[in-house]
């Protein structure tokens, strides 16, 4: 898909062409420890790994290592540290926040050759695996023995288990099973000074201070997870899948708060409105109804015994919110296909616009039907297509901003709507991401939500990590708080890597 | 003095207990005093201050409750339950605090059903060594802005901050919960064969279960399980409990019953003499006798020491206590 690169307050820095700089100790030291075929300085590389799936740029990658095992991690975090320099941890680059992009030139460590699903544990309900396992590997793996891994992102098709537990994501299913944080047991991690830490651990509660809770959704901060214990969940015995559609967006909404009031907690409540569900019927024709201006697709499950209970407590408050239609699926293969409509979502936007832009705020669930409202309205003012797809369970809105980059002053109308939602979320009572992160995204509205007191509390978090600032740094904290200067790491260090 | 934000919009209660807690000599915060002796006993010498008390807002629609920190587990349980909700929190009563569970971090007996109390805690509001008053998390059931104080206060014994308020995640109370008594029936095949049990205890000979759901949904479990290990019948709620409390990996319980010599050379954990009971699946075991001590790496001290000089540079927040060790557990 072909997203738009805004410049923030950055030029493009790269220059791919320029000859390496072979005779550099940096680069040879990381060759020795590697091999050099794993030490990459080449501009394609380069150029390729600068960018993530978000909009965001920053300045060069460095150096980009390939490690395949955590002594080589603990290699390249020494060779770092000798010589002064950043690391940023990378896995597939969709995070959507510009968590994995470099600012300056730091060394990128890119995970995704650590790949291996290590020991499948049945005893303990885990599996450990490296960090570069696909999302959605690891789910093909686990079904067949009759498990799964919880954390379902839109994008498991290519993201990787070390970038869920940075970006602690979410998808559909967490809902009732909760995002990444409630997954994973323990962690192994090279902080900064090449000191490789056991973070939490297979027993039940684990000793001290919570360090594995912190370390996920920590957007490469703390260091490099090298391996990681992520529990398995069993497969249901019975699914239930509906499909209801309304007249209204508002319908919908107050349909999830509904049925949550009605202490009803489904395994996954998603509300598509009527473009997102236009697009995804041309493109792989899921069944939705085109007639409908909003679809909420729910899901139960548990044991078949009482499955129906829950399945038509949803259809009834769908009723009550006036429901157009209540549609079970009757199938594997038509649950399979209401849920392909979903999830290839995004790629059906890619397929009518050549930009978007997605947003990621939580609201109250109570307060959805308003927030979107102000959402269309935001949109309008500002001449922009806005479309809503969204894990609405949660309060989790997902606006997406469709535009075509080549139109003079679109991008601006884009930032500047962004914003507005933001606004719009925060005043609701809501915070600022859900699942995608603050990276360099948000930083600039972290003093919205927090006090100059709060925030100084996460940054000494983080220094207890990260004492000299060189895992990801610029990230998350906002300026004046982080242990980085954010505009320095913007520009590239003269006469190395430029 | 305690110096509270100007930007930041606290109640009186909160700004009350960051002046009582002040800015300089030690202190702690004691609840009811029933897990008192969990890290140490207080330094001599400390001052004791109490948290704040009462439920602030209760929306049973949103399933979050806003409750301060020196509110009774008795009192927010009961509240919830007027709404047929219920929290991550224990249910058994006596004064326990809110704050005081958070901060000794341990889990519900049937945690399998209320989830991990570590996973329910949305928001935190503590009052800091130096007297601030600071908010980390987020008021929504799902948030990833910014670093997670939430976490790295669940379990810290009160040693980083004072918790002062705090927002809870609640959960449906399930229509039907139902205890379970098997004896001599395999509690790992009985974990197995049900698909979301609340609780599976073992106590070397007897097995209890509790499953929870729609009234047919337990029925048709409590089939199943008979099926596949044979008689159970129905009993008020867990057995007694010894009064020590151990982790270990789930897996290692299954050496619980075996003979010493039975037992893998690899394991490290070494396992209780006395009486026990074991949550298959989880692997808390309450024994007669406590847990010897557990090992922590020399990375993992430097870290935490690191952690605790950023938020408690004078060691002033409750000296004597020490998340790393097993003492009064
Ligand atoms: C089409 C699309 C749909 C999406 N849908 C969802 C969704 O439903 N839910 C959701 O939560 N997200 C979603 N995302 C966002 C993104 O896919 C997730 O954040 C994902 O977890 C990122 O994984 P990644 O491997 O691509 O990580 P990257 O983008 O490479 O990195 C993300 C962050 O993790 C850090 N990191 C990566 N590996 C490690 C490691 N081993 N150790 C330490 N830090 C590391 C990086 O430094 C960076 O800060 C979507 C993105 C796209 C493009
Ligand atoms: C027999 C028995 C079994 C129990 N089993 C369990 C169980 O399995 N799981 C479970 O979760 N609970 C269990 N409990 C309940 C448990 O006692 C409480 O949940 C809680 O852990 C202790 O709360 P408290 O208010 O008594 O804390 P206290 O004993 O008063 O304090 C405990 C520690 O927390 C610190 N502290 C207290 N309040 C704060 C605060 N606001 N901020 C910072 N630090 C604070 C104290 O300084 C002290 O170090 C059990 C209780 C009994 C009697």
């Amino acid at each position: 898909m072909v997203l738009n690169r805004v410049v923030e307050g950055a030029k493009r820095l790269v220059s791919p062409d320029r000859p390496t700089t072979s005779g550099d100790p940096l680069l040879d030291q990381l060759r020795g420890a590697l091999t050099a075929d794993r030490v990459h300085l080449d501009g394609v590389q380069r150029s390729l790994l600068s960018h993530d799936a978000s909009v965001f740029e920053g300045g060069v990658a460095g150096p980009v290592c390939y490690p395949t095992s955590v002594d080589e991690v603990v290699a390249i975090m020494k060779i770092a540290d000798e010589h002064g320099r950043a690391v940023v941890p990378r896995g597939a680059g969709t995070g959507l926040a510009g968590g994995a992009i470099p600012l300056g030139a730091p060394i990128v460590v890119a995970m995704t050759k650590m790949n291996r699903i290590l020991d499948l544990d049945i005893d303990n309900r885990i599996v450990w695996v490296q960090p570069g396992v696909i999302n959605l590997d690891l789910t093909r793996y686990l079904r067949p023995l009759g498990y799964h891994f919880a954390p379902d992102p839109s994008s498991q098709q290519v993201c990787t288990i070390g970038g869920n537990v940075a970006n602690n994501s979410g998808g559909p299913h967490c809902l009732a099973y909760g995002v990444t944080n409630a997954h994973v047991v323990a962690i192994e991690a090279v902080v900064p000074s090449g000191d490789v830490l056991a973070l939490g651990g297979l027993d039940a509660e684990p000793l001290g201070f919570d360090l594995r809770g912190i370390f996920v959704g920590s957007e490469g901060t703390l260091g490099i997870a090298t391996k990681v214990a992520v529990t398995i969940t069993k497969n249901p015995p019975s699914v239930r899948t509906l499909l209801l559609s309304f007249d209204s967006v508002r319908d919908a909404a107050n349909t999830v708060s509904g049925v949550i009031a009605a202490g009803v907690v489904p395994a996954a409540m998603e509300v598509m409105d009527a473009k997102i569900t236009a697009a995804v019927e041309h493109y792989v024709g899921a069944g939705y109804p085109l007639d409908a201006e909003a679809v909420l697709l729910a899901e139960v499950d548990g044991s078949e015994a009482g499955i129906d209970i829950d399945a038509d407590r949803i259809a009834d408050v769908g009723r009550e919110h006036n429901a157009t239609e209540v549609r079970f699926a009757k199938s594997e293969d038509e649950r399979a296909l209401l849920w392909k409509g979903r999830k290839t979502a995004f790629g059906a936007i890619a397929q009518i616009a050549p930009d978007y832009y997605l947003h990621d705020t939580v609201v109250p669930r109570s307060k959805l039907a308003d927030v979107l409202e102000e959402v269309y309205a935001i949109a309008e003012r500002h001449d922009l297509l806005v479309m809503n797809v969204f894990h609405a369970g949660d309060g989790n809105l997902h606006p997406l901003l469709i535009f075509d980059g080549r139109e003079p002053g679109v991008l601006a109308r884009v930032h500047a709507a962004g914003d507005e939602i933001i606004s719009a979320s925060l005043a609701a009572g809501g915070v600022l991401s859900g699942e995608h992160g603050i990276g360099v995204e948000k930083q600039k509205f972290m003093d919205d939500m927090f006090s100059h007191a709060d925030l100084d509390h996460q940054n000494r978090l983080r220094r207890a990590f990260d004492p000299t600032c060189r895992a990801n740094p610029g990230k998350v904290l906002p300026m004046g708080h982080s242990c980085a200067d954010i505009q320095a790491l913007r520009r590239v260090p003269s006469g190395v890597w430029g | 003095m305690a110096k509270i934000d100007a930007d930041t919009k606290i109640d009186r209660a909160l700004t009350e207990f960051a002046e009582r807690l002040g800015a300089d000599d030690p202190v702690a915060v004691v609840g009811g005093r029933t897990k008192w002796e969990v890290g140490g006993a207080p330094a001599d010498g400390t001052r004791m201050v109490a948290a704040p008390t009462g439920i602030v807002s209760y929306l049973p629609s949103e399933m979050v409750a806003v409750v301060r920190a020196g509110t009774t587990i008795t009192e927010l349980q009961s509240a919830l339950a007027d709404a047929g909700q219920r929290s991550a929190l224990p249910y058994w009563g006596n004064g326990s605090t809110v704050g005081g569970a958070l901060a000794v971090g341990q889990n519900s007996l049937d945690v399998l059903g209320r989830g991990r109390l570590r996973a329910s805690l949305l928001q935190v509001r503590y009052v800091s060594a130096d007297g601030h008053i600071i908010t980390g998390g987020g008021p929504t059931v799902k948030n990833v802005t910014g670093f997670d104080l939430p976490r790295l206060m669940v379990g810290s014994l009160g040693t980083l901050g004072s918790l002062a308020e705090v927002i809870l995640r609640t959960n449906p109370i399930p229509d039907t919960m139902r205890w379970l008594r098997g004896q001599g029936i395999d509690p790992f095949a009985a974990f197995d064969a049900l698909f979301r049990p609340s609780a599976v205890l073992w106590d070397g000979k007897t097995t209890w279960i509790k499953i929870e759901g729609h009234r047919v949904d337990v029925d048709a479990e409590q089939a199943a399980l008979v099926r596949r290990v044979g008689p159970v019948e129905e009993v008020d709620g867990p057995p007694e409990l010894p009064a020590h409390r151990w982790s270990l990996a789930p897996r290692e319980l299954r050496h619980l019953d075996q003979p010493i010599t039975d037992r893998p050379k690899t394991s490290n954990p070494t396992y209780p003499v006395g009486r026990y009971v074991a949550s298959i699946g989880v692997g808390t075991v309450w024994a007669s006798e406590p847990q010897p001590a557990r090992s922590v790496s020399d990375a993992i001290r430097t870290v935490a020491a690191r952690m605790k000089a950023e938020f408690d540079p004078t060691g002033r927040l409750n000296p004597g206590r020490d998340p790393y060790t097993t003492a009064g557990m």
